[in-house]
C-alpha cells in the first residue's frame, strides 16, 4: 500500500526520491494513529470524569461544610425527629435593625411583620423611643451606629447564633430563604455576604440590600477595629459600607455576592415594583423569567403598606394545586406571625 | 533510529489529538449550552409558542408549570375544570393593557377570547359589533357570551368574564369551583346585595358562569325572559340570572374570606374604606378589613396595571418561603372526585369551522333577531 502511495501525483510532482516518500508516509501514519488514540483518550477521560461528576463535584463544593452536602438534604424528611430539629436549628439568624425614632409606623410595620420569622429581632436606634422597645446607640452617626450595634450584638449573642443579619427599617427580608442560602455554609468560616459592589479594586456589600455575617466573620470585624480604626479614624469621604469591607479586609474576610442558580439577585436594594418597571423596558417579551429570584431574600425600600402587602404575596397568597419539592427543608409559620 | 522518530511523532499525534478533542469537547459543549440556553430564551420569550391560535381563540396547549414543582393535582384540575376566559378589552388597549393579560394570568385558562368592538385577528380579538364606553357595557356582554355559546360551548365547562384590568388566579378558581359542576345552574363572583333579592355579582371583579348558566342566559334572550335592561352590565346580568333560576354562589372560602376583590390588594388589605363609602352597603357578606380581608386562596382582583399584574404573578406563582408550610392547608373538596378529565383534543372541528363567519362578528341583528322571536 505503501509503495501504491508512494506512486501518486503529488510525490512525483514534488520530485521526492521514493525512499524518503516512504518514510514521510510512515510518519504521517504514525502521526495519524496517535491523533487517533489521543482523541480516544480524551473523550474516554471526559465520559469517566461525567460519570463520577456527581459525587466528586460534591465533595470539591463542601470542601467548606462537612457538616451537609445535596444527598443529605435530600433524606432530610426521612430523618428522626431529633435529628430534623437539631438541623433546622443549625441557622440561627440575629436580625439587627436600625430604626429611625421618627418613623413609628415603619417600626411597626416590620415589628408585626417579616421581623417575627428571625430567631431573635432587635431594634437599634439613635435614642430612646417610649413608643417601642429599642435598644438606644446613642449616636446617630450612620458608621457609630454600626460598629455599636456589632459590638453589643458579639458581646450578648455570639454564642447563641450563628448568623448575623443587619438591615434598616424599610428592608423587607425572607427569612426563610435566608436561612436555605445559608444551609450548606459553615458558620466558623468567615462569611460577609449580600448585594456586592466595587469600590475601586475591593468588593463591599450594599447595606441597603442587608449585611449577613456569619459568626466567624463578625468575631473578626469586632478583632479588626483595633487596627481598622487607627486608619478610618472618622469615616470621611467613604461610606460606611465601605469601611466596613475595609475592616473585614484587614482579617481576610472578603465580600460574597448572592445569586440564585439562574445568577438573579438574592439581596435587592430595590422594591418589587420597580425590578419589574426595569424588566419591563430591558426585555419586555419576558418580564419576569430574568428580573427576580423566586428564592429572594431581601428587598429594600418598602413602605409600611407595602410590608404588609408583601406578607400577604410571600406568605399566604398561592395557586392551588402547585407543590414544590422542598422536602428536605421545613418551616413553620411563627406562633405570633398570624395577622388579624 | 527511524523507530524512535516514528515513535516521537507518534506521541506528538497523542497530544495533538488530545489537546484538538479536549478543544473540541469542552468549546463544543459550552457552546451546546449557550445553545441551548438561548434556545430556552427564545422559547419562553415566545410562550406564544404554547397557544394555538384558532377561530379566534387562543386554546391553551400545555398548563404552565415551573421546574422543581410538582404540579399534578393543578394539572389534573385543568383537565377536569375546563375554563373559557373571555377578557373585555377595547381597541385602544391592546398594547396597553391587554397584551399583558395575554402574557400573565390568561395563560392558566383553558381557552381565552378577547372580546372589543373591533376584530383584529393577529392578536387575537373578536369584534362584538358594538362601539365603545359605558352604555354599550351590557350590550358587550350579551353579544359576547352569545358568541361563546355559538362557537365554545362545548369546550369548556365555566365560562369566566373578566376586564382588561383584572388579575385571576385561575387556579383559585379551579378549587372553588371542583366542588361544582358545569350542569349544574350557577355562577359565582364577588357578591352584591342591592337591586337583586338573590344578590348579583360585580363585573370589575370578575364573575364565571357555569355552562348551564349561560346555555340559559341565551336561552332567556331567545324566549325573552331576559332583555336588554340597562347598561350597567353586572345588575343587568343578575337579574337575567334571576330570572332564569341561576343561583349566585357563595365564593368564599372555607374560612368565610372573600376571594372576588373588587379593588386591588393594598386596598383591601391595608385601606381605610370610609363608612360612607358605597361599598359598605353593597357586599352582600360582611366586610373584614386588614389582612383577613382576603383568602390565601384569592382568585381575582381589579383596577390592576400591567406593572401591578407581572408584580401579582411573581407573588403568586414564583417568590415563596422555601420550604415554608401554608397555614391555610386547603383541602380538595368531596364533590372534586366525580369530576371527569376531558381529552385535549376537541372533537367536531371541521363541522364548527364551517358554520363560523369569515369576520367572526356578531350581529347586533341576531341578538336583536332573538329578542324578537
Amino acid at each position: 500500500m505503501i509503495g501504491l502511495l508512494c506512486q501518486t501525483a503529488l510525490f512525483k510532482e514534488m520530485n521526492i526520491t521514493c525512499k524518503i516518500r516512504k518514510t514521510m508516509i510512515t510518519e504521517g501514519l504514525s502521526f495519524m494513529k496517535g491523533l487517533v488514540l489521543g482523541v480516544i483518550l480524551c473523550v474516554g477521560i471526559t465520559f469517566l470524569v461525567d460519570i463520577k461528576k456527581g459525587p466528586l463535584s460534591k465533595i470539591i463544593q463542601h470542601k467548606d461544610s462537612h457538616l451537609l452536602s445535596a444527598s443529605y438534604l435530600q433524606n432530610f424528611a426521612e430523618l428522626p425527629i431529633h435529628k430534623q430539629t437539631e438541623l433546622r436549628q443549625r441557622v440561627r439568624v440575629y436580625c439587627i435593625i436600625f430604626v429611625t425614632p421618627k418613623e413609628l409606623e415603619q417600626w411597626a410595620a416590620v415589628e408585626q411583620t417579616w421581623s417575627k420569622h428571625c430567631d431573635k429581632a432587635e431594634f437599634y436606634s439613635s435614642e430612646d423611643v417610649k413608643a417601642f422597645k429599642t435598644i438606644n446607640l446613642e449616636t446617630a452617626d450612620k458608621w457609630k451606629m454600626i460598629l455599636r450595634a456589632c459590638m453589643l450584638a458579639y458581646q450578648n449573642y455570639i454564642n447563641e447564633y450563628n448568623w448575623f443579619l443587619i438591615v434598616n427599617h424599610n428592608t423587607f427580608v425572607i427569612i426563610e430563604n435566608l436561612k436555605y442560602f445559608l444551609f450548606d455554609k459553615n458558620p466558623e468560616h468567615p462569611y460577609y455576604i449580600g448585594k456586592s459592589l466595587k469600590h475601586g479594586s475591593d468588593n463591599y456589600i450594599d447595606s441597603r440590600g442587608g449585611i449577613v455575617l456569619s459568626k466567624e466573620a463578625l468575631r473578626r470585624f469586632i478583632t479588626s477595629l483595633d487596627r481598622c480604626l487607627e486608619n478610618y479614624k472618622s469615616v470621611g469621604h467613604l461610606s460606611p459600607d465601605v469601611v466596613f469591607a475595609l475592616c473585614l479586609k484587614y482579617k481576610r474576610v472578603l465580600a460574597t455576592n448572592a445569586e440564585d442558580n439562574k445568577g438573579r439577585m438574592l439581596f435587592n436594594t430595590n422594591i418589587v415594583n420597580n425590578l419589574i418597571n426595569e424588566a419591563m423596558s430591558t426585555h419586555p417579551q419576558n418580564v419576569l423569567n430574568g428580573c427576580c429570584a423566586d428564592t429572594a431574600i431581601t428587598f429594600h425600600g418598602l413602605s409600611p403598606n407595602q410590608m404588609h402587602i408583601m406578607m400577604y404575596g410571600v406568605y399566604r397568597l398561592h395557586a392551588y394545586g402547585y407543590y414544590h419539592l422542598d422536602g428536605e427543608l421545613v418551616f413553620l409559620p411563627p406562633d405570633d406571625s398570624d395577622l388579624k | 533510529m527511524i523507530c524512535r522518530q516514528r515513535w516521537h511523532i507518534f506521541n506528538v499525534g497523542v497530544i495533538v489529538g488530545f489537546l484538538c478533542a479536549y478543544a473540541f469537547v469542552h468549546y463544543g459543549f459550552s457552546r451546546n449550552v449557550l445553545f441551548q440556553s438561548v434556545a430556552q430564551k427564545s422559547m419562553e420569550n415566545a410562550d406564544d409558542r404554547n397557544w394555538r391560535l384558532e377561530r379566534s381563540a387562543l386554546f391553551r396547549l400545555s398548563h404552565p408549570h415551573h421546574s422543581g414543582e410538582d404540579s399534578s393535582l393543578s394539572d389534573d384540575l385543568y383537565n377536569k375544570i375546563r375554563i373559557l376566559c373571555w377578557v373585555m378589552t377595547a381597541p385602544g388597549n391592546l398594547e396597553t393593557k391587554a397584551k399583558h393579560v395575554k402574557a400573565t394570568w390568561s395563560r392558566h385558562c383553558n381557552i381565552v377570547l378577547f372580546m372589543s368592538s373591533v376584530t383584529d385577528n393577529d392578536f387575537p380579538v373578536i369584534g362584538l359589533n358594538t362601539t365603545e364606553g359605558r352604555e354599550q357595557l351590557y350590550w358587550k356582554t350579551i353579544n359576547a357570551f352569545h358568541y361563546v355559546h355559538k362557537h365554545h360551548i362545548d369546550e369548556a365547562d365555566w365560562f369566566l368574564k373578566a376586564d382588561d384590568d383584572s388579575f385571576v388566579i385561575v387556579d383559585n378558581l379551579r378549587w372553588l369551583l371542583s366542588n361544582y359542576t358545569a350542569s349544574q345552574p350557577i355562577y359565582f363572583g364577588k357578591r352584591f346585595k342591592p337591586y337583586i333579592k338573590q344578590g348579583y355579582m360585580s363585573g370589575g371583579a370578575g364573575y364565571v358562569l357555569s355552562k348551564e348558566a349561560v346555555i340559559r342566559f341565551v336561552e332567556g334572550f331567545r324566549t325573552k325572559v331576559c332583555t336588554h335592561t340597562t347598561s350597567t352590565e353586572d345588575v343587568a346580568i343578575g337579574k337575567c340570572m334571576e330570572n332564569v333560576g341561576v343561583e349566585a354562589g357563595d365564593s368564599r372560602d372555607t374560612e368565610g374570606r372573600e376571594t372576588f376583590h373588587p379593588f386591588v390588594p393594598e386596598s383591601h388589605l391595608v385601606g381605610k374604606i370610609d363608612k360612607s363609602f358605597w361599598y359598605w352597603n353593597y357586599c352582600y357578606y360582611p366586610i373584614t378589613e386588614g389582612p383577613q380581608c382576603c383568602s390565601d386562596l384569592a382568585i381575582s382582583f381589579h383596577y390592576v396595571d400591567p406593572l401591578l399584574m407581572y408584580e401579582l404573578e411573581y407573588l403568586t406563582y414564583h417568590l415563596r418561603p422555601y420550604g415554608y408550610q401554608y397555614r391555610y392547608q386547603a383541602i380538595v373538596p368531596e364533590k372534586a372526585k366525580l369530576l371527569v378529565a376531558h381529552p385535549a383534543k376537541e372533537t367536531n372541528i371541521k363541522v364548527q369551522r364551517r358554520r363560523m363567519n369569515s369576520n367572526h362578528t356578531i350581529n347586533m341583528k341576531d341578538a336583536k333577531q332573538n329578542e324578537k322571536e
